[in-house]
């Protein structure tokens, strides 16, 4: 399938009739577990009643955020070896999306923080600096792709650093973990319980799966533009050459 | 593969640097500088300067280390050495370690001599000057690899200065956090040796990389 889609007239066919497909399953699943989550389940009376609401955005996004970047690392990865030209612009498409969601997963982090912690931001905990440096690690990405000249530049460069990126982030995660573990913070109460009631689990697994179809319909569209943006530049091109 | 080329840019990069006569006082003088700042931005409490200095250090010498990394590669593009080099197979990526290693040693290297007379200033312990030599003398090795990545990939680029700052500084935060803890343990942890190793990996991971950067720039 894969090989299939590498060609661009077989990948705009079938991203034409999927974009729609994904973005209308993605809302429905997603809208339903937010109804569902934010609605009718009980507030949580162990750990701060209505908060837990919040993980039903929350949580997904920092699963997507870090699935976004293993997706950018691996096109990039595909691009660099195979010369597949839509990996380089799967790669491209997903550097911004991914940089809008790990700032979601902050956000929406902190925000879930201050009345469970009783603060916005904590330095020590792991999964909030795991998380930022992966937002500074997109941020580096876009901003390297648009300080070099020319397409063909701005791939290489990016799918070298999107590559040595991944290689680190087990190193990064591992310091970060070892930093937090030295201090006694107030992470260690966490919102979360050790096992999630089904009640919880089943509306947050949704929302996931419905975010998933919506990113995938994002990085999709943000494809097609750029394979249109690249004819339309080519049809320039001649025009301009006289043909 | 011949040794030549790989000797003659670490030559050259050294020569470079002390002919330059700015490009070892540069660093030196940021470093300085920072230092001297510190103590009119945190107050001149002598027990508050004894536990943050070796900190502060710490951040002036990551911060030092990028200073002048824009311009490490860029020569080498403009006069064409590049060219030659990538013609052969891996000569590049251990050019790129060597002259890593050159700049670090011209102006990372005095920086770690400079400690003890900033720790002093700071009146950090002696025995904790000693810790924080030996980690900055490791670490810093590893921050020039890293920043020297950020440095290839935007050998190309006009004022990358800023550029490569943003690019690198997630890569330093592993090299960062061993350091600090290695010197709050003072030899009694493990993070000593975390340092060493994530050093050591970026000694083997960060030169293809930069190899890998250069081709591109060559290109």
């Amino acid at each position: 399938m894969w090989t299939l889609l590498s060609n661009p007239h077989r990948f705009l066919a079938f991203s034409r009739l999927a974009v729609p497909i994904a973005y209308a399953l993605g809302t429905i699943i997603f809208a339903a577990s937010l109804y569902r989550g934010l609605w009718q389940v009980p507030p949580d009376e162990l750990q701060g009643g209505d908060i837990i609401r919040g993980m039903f955005i929350h949580v997904p996004s920092a699963w997507l955020c870090m699935g976004l970047y293993v997706g950018l690392a691996g096109a990039s990865f595909v691009w660099f070896v195979w010369r597949h030209e839509l990996a380089d612009v799967a790669a491209r498409a997903i550097a911004p999306i991914g940089a809008a969601y790990t700032l979601l997963c902050l956000v929406t982090g902190s925000i879930w923080g201050k009345p469970t912690w009783g603060t916005w931001w904590l330095w020590d905990d792991p999964r909030i600096m795991s998380v930022l440096v992966l937002f500074f690690l997109f941020i580096g990405y876009i901003a390297l792709r648009s300080a070099l000249e020319t397409r063909q530049r701005a791939a290489r460069a990016g799918a070298i650093l999107a590559m040595v990126g991944i290689l680190n982030v087990p190193i990064i995660k591992f310091s970060v973990d070892i930093w937090a573990s030295l201090h006694q913070g107030p992470s260690v109460i966490r919102a979360e319980g050790p096992a999630m009631a089904a009640i919880y689990l089943t509306p947050l697994l949704f929302s996931f799966l419905g975010q998933i179809f919506i990113v995938s319909a994002m990085i999709l569209t943000l494809m097609r533009a750029e394979i249109f943006t690249q004819q339309a530049d080519r049809l320039m091109a001649q025009r301009l050459g006289g043909q | 593969m011949r040794p030549a080329p790989i000797y003659h840019a670490f030559r050259q990069a050294l020569v470079e640097a002390w002919a330059g006569g700015a490009g070892l006082l540069l660093p030196v003088g940021f470093f300085g500088g920072t230092a001297i700042l510190v103590p009119f931005s945190l107050g001149d409490s002598s027990a508050l300067l004894a536990t943050a200095g070796p900190g502060v250090l710490w951040l002036a010498l990551a911060l030092s280390s990028l200073v002048t990394l824009e311009r490490v590669f860029q020569a080498d593009l403009q006069d064409g050495a590049l060219d030659l080099w990538v013609q052969e197979d891996h000569l590049i990526s251990l050019i790129a370690a060597v002259k890593i290693l050159a700049h670090f040693l011209v102006s990372g290297l005095p920086l770690v001599l400079l400690t003890p007379l900033v720790g002093m200033m700071f009146q950090i312990p002696a025995e904790t000057t000693v810790t924080a030599m030996a980690v900055y003398g490791l670490g810093g090795v590893s921050f020039f690899l890293w920043g020297g990545v950020a440095a290839a990939l935007s050998a190309s680029v006009a004022r990358a200065g800023l550029l490569i700052a943003v690019i690198a500084l997630p890569f330093y935060l592993p090299t960062m956090i061993f350091g600090s803890l290695a010197i709050q343990e003072n030899g009694a942890g493990t993070s000593d040796l975390f340092l060493l190793a994530s050093t050591l990996f970026a000694l083997g991971v960060a030169p293809p990389f930069m190899g890998a950067a250069l081709r591109l720039a060559a290109d």
